[in-house]
């Protein structure tokens, strides 16, 4: 492995983190879109505050991680790839911008009418943000981005690869978020609600992944390069998030939410990183490779110097804070839903 | 709408930047100047409560186990809560600046991207920090023991710094580049931790990391100042009102001397926007110090000179000149008037508020106490706008100071930019967001201080079960918020 590919490699594992966990955040915001008018919803939607309170800013910084990473590894691709796909780029800008806003308004509203405002908001633009970062991600894979300069400004986004992406990045979304409102509802003694959330959150896993698998079809044209990698290189991985994601709706339909957690997580883990491996050694499909694309090798040592501090400086304090919003202390309060991970 | 903008825009008109960067201009760069203005500007007022209130707080929250105040503790547990609101919208902000930096700088970031990255990363690293242990101090009332949880505070006031240091240093770095070499138009010889160390870094830094506790610290006070004018003139007022005075005065007072030492640099590092700030056109010696003043048609009006005291300023001697602009190729020239004025508007805000921060402590000390009286109430109550002004105003000096370059002496500022005319758009919505953001902020902030002087502790959510369920009209004495 070449400086650039470890490089590479910790970018992606941003990029994974973001997505399991910056996701599960996102993908709340599904349920609490869903979850029926004032009276009926209230109780979801206080979940949902207390499960994500906590953590979403911190998750969030993955998403900066990455660009940050990225711009300064590789960072011809990075002025490419922002000025090909400013209009996605922009639109899930908008979507984290209103939905960070909206959800700490909302949580201090003094009226029910603001509440139902900024609720309203932090929901849809839950739901519409991951449709825009998996936009990005197929037209990256779909070879839609040019090395250098800028490509087309619409269709490098809006074409079968991206829109699968899109359905694929909210589906996965809402599936995680379910596993673990499910968990955290059913800890809270809130059966009820647990119940409501299992419902919707087979329909969820079992639409997604019909769309994952169907995906694989258009792609074969769409994308060959990535298609190829799939069925090679990252077939093991896909079949790994196939059975995961089965036994994660059996391990929901049985109620065992606390597993399904865990094999929510690997599911979606597994087509992340299928993605990762079937594109590489690509950074941008079939126009420039990962070694290509890298800057100046000082800079990617000193970047792994950054990434080794993250390691034992982030992580630890990442571990605490999940620690700490799953224990029983931070769980239960009075009838309260607790918060999680 | 946004004071920045207007003024960048009254900037750009009145000063003919235009002209300087010639007919060649790409159509992305005038929509991307006023992008920056207007997100940087706002990002960075919230920025300065990151890297302020954390320490006021953990201060508040000490004085409160410490002494076992309950006013204390109940303040800290208050001004918790508004931070909770404020880093939210601060880190989006901040959130928007990162994409910014490829979508409207495509030109830099591919070129300098692997120079001037390193200390985003470790900036990233810091606000992954900041982002966690606020998570834990936000949620962790009530549920750890006092002691520790009071710790979690700490690392937020560490890397607020940390993170400061590191946008700064990229921004140091941009008008004093060093850590590579230019061989044949291609950047060569890279070295990342000159860019992160580099020499200009830490003055720059400890000016912003003061401005930050200025900003913050007279805010806070104005606020309470507005209650106590107002009569509410509780125990609970006056201590948030000393104890952020206090955070301020102590940066005011140190303000124009670190400033001062930043600024001795500029004759050496950006001559061209020292000579901006100093409006000075030609090079005398000694220079005279320049208050007020425009220039029109090349000549200076309506200015005050004091004699030699620019010299003295500038450049700590009695004799040594400003170099003047007509020393300097034309194209070189930043717009003047909107630097000269941005710096001299700092300048003043930051003299006047270092005489009022001694002003009171000297009174106090002698027995009088102004927070009786009500006009130096009411000159407190705007510090808070004053001190934001003078932070906009030093931003604006610096940035528009540095123009026609992006990389002083590197890259000019058109060739950083791209081709895209449609950012107009993105300015229009940016506007709108950031204004709808501001207005929302606004109204939860004063809601949340509405419901506390009503007697509430708690603010439970209005959409809660507790809230909706049979039996419970109002919120009133639901206790389904879990931050107490
Ligand atoms: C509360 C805010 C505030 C106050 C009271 C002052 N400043 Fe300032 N100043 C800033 C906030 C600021 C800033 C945070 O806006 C800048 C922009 C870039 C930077 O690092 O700090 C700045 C920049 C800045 C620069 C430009 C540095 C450069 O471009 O490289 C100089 C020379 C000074 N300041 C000097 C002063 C002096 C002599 C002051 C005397 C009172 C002063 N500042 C008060
Ligand atoms: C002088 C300039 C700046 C200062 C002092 C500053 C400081 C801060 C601080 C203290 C925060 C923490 C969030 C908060 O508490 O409100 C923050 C957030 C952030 N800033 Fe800035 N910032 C500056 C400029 C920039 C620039 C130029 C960029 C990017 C190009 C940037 C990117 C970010 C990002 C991405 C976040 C969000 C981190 C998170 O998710 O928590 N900032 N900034
Ligand atoms: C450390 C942080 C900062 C970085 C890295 C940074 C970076 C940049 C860049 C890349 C540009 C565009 C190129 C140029 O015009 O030279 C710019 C322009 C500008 N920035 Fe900053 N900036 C920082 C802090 C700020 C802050 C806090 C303000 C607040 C007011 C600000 C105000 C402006 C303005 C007004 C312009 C437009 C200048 C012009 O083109 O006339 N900057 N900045």
């Amino acid at each position: 492995m070449s400086l650039a590919d470890v490089v590479a490699a910790a970018l992606f594992v941003g990029v994974l983190a973001y997505a399991l966990f910056g996701g599960a955040d996102f993908g709340s915001g599904f349920y609490d879109l869903t979850a029926g008018g004032t009276a009926r919803g209230a109780e979801l939607r206080t979940l949902v505050d207390h499960s994500i309170g906590p953590v979403w800013e911190a998750n969030h910084v993955w998403l900066i991680y990455v660009l940050v990473t990225w711009w300064t590894a590789f960072p011809e691709t990075f002025a490419a790839t922002m000025s090909t796909l400013i209009l996605p780029m922009l639109l899930a800008l908008l979507g984290i911008v209103l939905r960070g806003a909206s959800f700490a308004f909302r949580k201090y509203a003094a009226t029910l009418g603001q509440a139902r405002l900024f609720g309203a908001v932090f929901a849809i633009s839950s739901v519409i943000t991951p449709f825009f970062l998996g936009a990005v991600a197929g037209a990256i894979a779909s070879g839609r981005v040019p090395a250098t300069g800028r490509g087309d400004l619409w269709s490098s986004w809006l074409n079968p690869t991206s829109v699968f992406g899109g359905i694929i990045a909210v589906g996965t979304c809402a599936f995680l978020a379910g596993t673990f409102l499910c968990a955290d509802a059913s800890r809270s003694g809130g059966r009820v609600l647990a119940e409501q959330l299992r419902r919707r959150t087979l329909a969820v896993g079992a639409v997604t992944g019909v769309v994952v698998f169907a995906a694989l079809i258009p792609l074969q044209r769409d994308a060959p390069t990535l298609a190829d990698g799939l069925e090679t290189r990252a077939a093991p991985l896909v079949v790994a998030s196939a059975l995961a994601g089965i036994a994660t709706l059996v391990l929901v339909s049985t109620r065992r939410y606390a597993v399904a957690r865990g094999t929510a997580l690997v599911a979606v883990a597994a087509v992340v990183s299928g993605w990762g491996v079937a594109q590489y050694p690509w950074l941008l499909v079939d126009q420039v490779t990962i070694a290509e694309a890298a800057g100046a090798p000082a800079t990617l040592e000193a970047l792994l110097v950054a990434v080794g501090l993250a390691v034992v400086i982030v992580l630890p304090a990442l571990g605490y804070l999940y620690r700490l919003t799953q224990s029983e202390t931070w769980s239960h309060h009075g009838e309260q839903a607790p918060s999680d991970h | 709408m946004d004071p920045l903008l207007f003024l960048a825009v009254v900037a750009d008109s009145v000063s003919g930047l235009a002209h300087v960067a010639g007919e060649a201009d790409p159509a992305g760069l005038l929509p991307a100047r006023q992008q920056m203005a207007l997100s940087l500007g706002w990002h960075i007022v919230l920025a300065c409560f990151g890297v302020a209130f954390p320490a006021m707080i953990f201060t508040m929250h000490l004085i409160g186990i410490r002494r076992d105040d309950r006013d204390a503790l109940l303040l800290a547990r208050k001004w918790a809560k508004v931070s909770a609101v404020l880093f939210a919208i601060g880190a989006v902000s901040g959130t928007v600046l990162s994409f910014e930096m490829g979508l409207l700088w495509p030109g830099l970031m591919g070129t300098y991207g692997d120079v001037l990255g390193l200390p985003f990363a470790f900036e990233g690293l810091a606000f992954f920090i900041e982002a966690i242990f606020l998570g834990i101090y936000l949620y962790g009332w009530d549920r750890m023991p006092p002691a520790r949880h009071l710790l979690m505070v700490v690392p937020m006031a560490v890397t607020g710094v940390v993170g400061t240091f590191c946008v700064i240093a990229v921004n140091a770095w941009m008008n004093a580049p060093v850590g590579f070499e230019l061989v044949d138009g291609e950047v060569r010889n890279i070295q990342p931790w000159a860019v992160l160390l580099n020499p200009d870094a830490f003055w720059q830094f400890l000016h912003m990391w003061v401005a930050a506790y200025m900003v913050a610290g007279f805010t806070i006070a104005s606020v309470y100042a507005v209650g106590m004018l107002r009569g509410r003139r509780d125990r609970p007022h006056r201590l948030g009102f000393t104890l952020a005075f206090a955070f301020a005065s102590v940066s005011a007072v140190v303000q124009p001397l670190v400033g001062h030492l930043l600024g001795s640099r500029l004759a050496e590092t950006q001559p061209t926007k020292l000579a901006a700030f100093e409006l000075a056109t030609e090079t005398e010696s000694p220079s005279p110090l320049r208050l007020g003043g425009l220039l029109v048609d090349g000549e200076v009006r309506w200015s005050i000179d004091v004699p030699h005291l620019g010299s003295l300023l500038a450049r700590n001697s009695f004799t040594k000149p400003v170099e003047g602009l007509s020393s300097f190729p034309v194209e070189d020239h930043p717009p003047v008037n909107i630097t000269h004025l941005a710096f001299q508007s700092m300048v003043g805000i930051g003299t006047l508020l270092m005489v009022a921060a001694v002003v009171f402590w000297v009174a106090r000390w002698r027995g009088h106490d102004l927070m009786e009286r009500r006009w130096f109430l009411r000159f407190a109550a705007v510090t808070g706008g004053l001190a934001v002004v003078a932070m906009e105003a030093g931003w604006i000096a610096t940035e528009v100071g540095r123009q026609p370059w992006v990389v002083y002496g590197f890259m000019r500022t058109h060739e950083a930019a791209g081709e895209n005319s449609g950012l107009w758009w993105l300015l229009g919505v940016t506007a709108v967001v950031y204004t709808l953001m501001t207005v929302g902020a606004i109204v939860v902030l004063r809601s949340m201080a509405r419901r506390w002087r009503a007697g509430e502790v708690d603010l439970p959510s209005p959409y809660g079960p507790q809230a909706q369920g049979p039996g419970h009209s109002t919120s009133a004495e639901a206790a389904e918020e879990p931050v107490r």
